[in-house]
């Protein structure tokens, strides 16, 4: 039962009972039923899924399993046609939409500059033009792209889009950071780049969702693996468990490299 | 034919010798186009892009309504304009008809909806790419609207030279509204119309030949500027 909250506001010294944090983190992921249905047809049907509010998850499966899809409806970027998502305490839409960031398997950038990519989010909140710069280096400097400021954005090399992309996504400083296959095809030094940032976020109390297929990289970064399958959640488990004896024939195909249809 | 060689003269005679009359009416036609361009662009670009931003009921209607628009003949605008301001009309006290302001009235509304249909285009295509960036960054209506008209500016300078062209070239509506009176509402268009047929073939061409430069190097400004868009991946 929830405190009642108090008539008179008590000194700040006075610091009341703890309600146990994890309830109202905003990043533990809390699914029940949910499914996607296009023209009759099933692409998600997940009956039960609750994440960790703070560590990496690593939603794994062969193409067409959903990931991409499920990323989209936990966003909240698409409505399921039933079933229930929550963000801590909160249903997933608007205003938990504004506390994440998304980075997409295609970064999608502006026609203007790498510094006025970053500057079109950090203008959304208040800010003096000075903190904004001093933000935007900071950014640009965290992702290895500082010397690029002033470039057209769409001039850069696949990677260096990616982790424009990605600064930018941090730019808000989210509480969760969903992540959509983003070193597809990549070059090594921009896949190890952006596992670095994504892993240094986690560290920093950022909630991860990180969509692969790369089975190494999942190994590299998970906490725990959600493995889909046709639209099913077939597995969910902490990492070292999932790696070590998946239980499902699908994931175990999977891991072993055979071909997973 | 001698009198078509003899007319060329007298039209090159014209240009190189900077005649103050035929400068006056081009001066003329620039100023009313291209303030008519200006109304246009601003109408136009917000109104392309807010139906590119907002999927309201009708939006369909709307569209189609002001795709049919852009071949809307101008004779016709012209007598909507001439009626609205003429001394019976609606807003006949104010006195402009026969006026290079009643000119420009007429030609914005004949290019404003050709602006805001190929602004809608030209965005739409844009929108398809940035919009689930911009739901997820949670961009309201009106910052999306702006930066799909920024992003996509290469895009509207075409779309506004074609407005313009279509402005500069017309002849219907600023004949009605504008009378062609001399040195008062006599633009390239019309003057070109009263030349050819009072036989002076010498001032005809010669507007006749600016009138053509212009629109090519409006064109060719236009493709130039395409290109670089293009090299500097801005387009």
């Amino acid at each position: 039962m929830p405190d009642a909250a108090p008539l008179i506001p008590t000194p700040a010294s006075d610091a009341g009972p703890q309600t146990p944090r994890d309830r109202v983190l905003p990043g533990a992921l809390r699914i029940e039923r949910l499914a996607l249905e296009v023209a009759g047809k099933p692409l998600v049907n997940i009956e039960r899924l609750v994440l960790d509010p703070r560590s990496v998850t690593v939603i794994m499966g062969p193409n067409g399993a959903g990931k991409s899809l499920f990323l989209r409806l936990v966003h909240g970027l698409i409505a399921p046609t039933r079933g229930w998502i929550s963000w801590g305490e909160v249903a997933c839409g608007e205003a938990t939409r504004s506390t994440q960031a998304m980075v997409f398997q295609k970064p999608v950038l502006l026609r203007r500059s790498v510094a006025a990519n970053i500057d079109f989010v950090l203008r959304r909140r208040s800010g003096t033009k000075p903190e904004r710069r001093a933000r935007c280096e900071e950014l640009l400097t965290r992702v290895g792209l500082a010397d690029r400021a002033q470039q057209p954005a769409r001039l850069l090399s696949g990677g260096e889009q990616q982790r424009l992309a990605l600064a930018r996504a941090l730019a808000t400083r989210p509480k969760v950071l969903l992540l959509d296959e983003p070193t597809a095809s990549l070059d090594p030094a921009s896949v190890q780049m952006i596992e670095q940032i994504v892993l240094a976020s986690s560290a920093d109390q950022t909630k991860v969702i990180f969509v692969t297929h790369d089975v190494g990289q999942a190994r590299r970064l998970a906490g725990d693996v959600a493995f889909l399958h046709h639209g099913q959640l077939v597995e969910h488990r902490p990492a070292a468990a999932f790696f070590a004896t998946p239980s499902s024939e699908a994931a175990k195909a999977y891991l072993s490299g055979n071909i997973v249809l | 034919m001698q009198d078509f060689a003899g007319a060329f003269g007298l039209a090159f005679g014209l240009i190189v010798s900077g005649d103050p009359d035929l400068f006056e009416i081009v001066g003329l036609s620039m100023r009313v186009s291209l303030t008519a361009l200006f109304l246009s662009c601003l109408i136009g670009f917000p109104f392309g892009a807010l139906l590119v931003v907002r999927k309201f009921f009708g939006r369909g209607i709307v569209i189609a309504l002001v795709n049919s628009m852009m071949g809307f003949p101008p004779v016709v605008i012209g007598l909507l304009v001439y009626l609205a301001l003429s001394r019976a009309g609606p807003m006949g006290w104010l006195g402009l008809l026969y006026s290079p302001t009643a000119m420009i009235i007429a030609q914005t509304l004949l290019i404003a909806p050709i602006v805001a249909a190929l602004s809608r285009q030209v965005l739409e295509a844009l929108q398809a790419e940035y919009d689930e960036q911009f739901r997820s960054l949670g961009v309201s209506r009106g910052r999306a609207m702006l930066a799909l008209i920024v992003d996509g500016r290469y895009g509207l300078v075409t779309v506004a030279l074609a407005g313009f062209g279509r402005a500069v070239a017309e002849v219907g509506a600023v004949i009605i509204v504008g009378g062609n009176i001399e040195h008062l509402t006599r633009v390239m268009t019309t003057a070109i119309a009263l030349e050819t047929s009072k036989g002076d073939l010498g001032m005809a061409l010669a507007l006749g030949i600016i009138l053509m430069s212009i629109a090519v190097s409006v064109n060719l400004g236009a493709g130039a500027l395409r290109a670089i868009a293009e090299r500097q991946a801005y387009a």
